[in-house]
């Protein structure tokens, strides 16, 4: 089964990414909470490649590539646009967004909450954010 | 995503089908955005047919909350999926929120 896609840096292909996960986890029985926040984890990051690092320029792309190691899921978004800084990260105060009427800023804090690890690393100007998810 | 609404007096229901996501939460917010919906003292959001919702979407949410509390706007939601319910869960929202499971409960609660 292919496991990997390509797509241009466009909002209108996160439902693309969403159907390939989808499609690519139908085998494994996963329950439908569990499957819909893996698919959400890969949106929110592949999200937030498209509008941040690639401000939505059709010409840059990100690569999908899945994997399954034993018990565990690997997803592997990479992209040459600008990279995450992990180290300037803050977990949001949800009150705080709610009370100032923030729209953004939640993304990151679902997928760190619902994979068992995520990686960000850039070599050679290709940044790779790995997520790992264990199942079973 | 598909958006509709039904006007009741004081009270609207805006009924979204389809995925709420980065692209398309756009057009949430521009209906929540809009003057007239200050007009109304309940919004009923039904989430029956909402089959996905990503951080845009609760973004949406999230932004609107606070000036429809201060303007004693309720908001509830209802018929919400367990999938899609799980993902205001992960972020504590279903506390700072209002989510009930019917339009019977909502109108309750809407009422109090």
């Amino acid at each position: 089964m292919n496991n990997s896609i390509r797509i241009s840096s466009n909002k209108n292909n996160l439902k693309v990414v969403r159907d390939f996960v989808t499609d690519f986890l139908h085998p494994y029985g996963l329950s439908a909470i569990v499957l819909n926040q893996i698919i959400l984890a890969v949106d929110e990051i592949t999200a937030n490649l498209i509008i941040h690092a690639n401000h939505e320029d059709n010409n840059k792309f990100i690569k999908l590539t899945i994997e399954k190691l034993d018990d565990t899921f690997l997803f592997e978004i990479s992209d040459k646009g600008r990279s995450f800084n992990q180290a300037n990260y803050k977990e949001p105060d949800i009150k705080d967004h709610i009370r100032i009427g923030k729209k953004g800023g939640v993304g990151i804090a679902l997928v760190r909450r619902i994979m068992d690890k995520v990686e960000f690393t850039t070599d050679q100007g290709t940044n790779v954010c790995r997520l790992y998810k264990k199942v079973g | 995503m598909k958006i509709t609404h039904q006007i009741n007096d004081k009270t609207i229901t805006i009924s979204l089908d389809g995925e709420l996501d980065a692209s398309s939460s756009v057009m949430l917010d521009e209906e929540l955005s809009k003057p007239e919906i200050m007009l109304f003292s309940k919004i009923l959001v039904d989430c029956e047919r909402l089959n996905y919702i990503s951080s845009a979407g609760l973004g949406v949410f999230i932004s609107h909350l606070q000036r429809f509390e201060d303007a004693q706007i309720k908001l509830i939601f209802f018929n919400m999926q367990e999938k899609v319910k799980n993902v205001f869960e992960i972020l504590g929202l279903d506390l700072l929120m209002t989510i009930v499971s019917s339009y019977d409960e909502a109108m309750t609660v809407a009422n109090e």
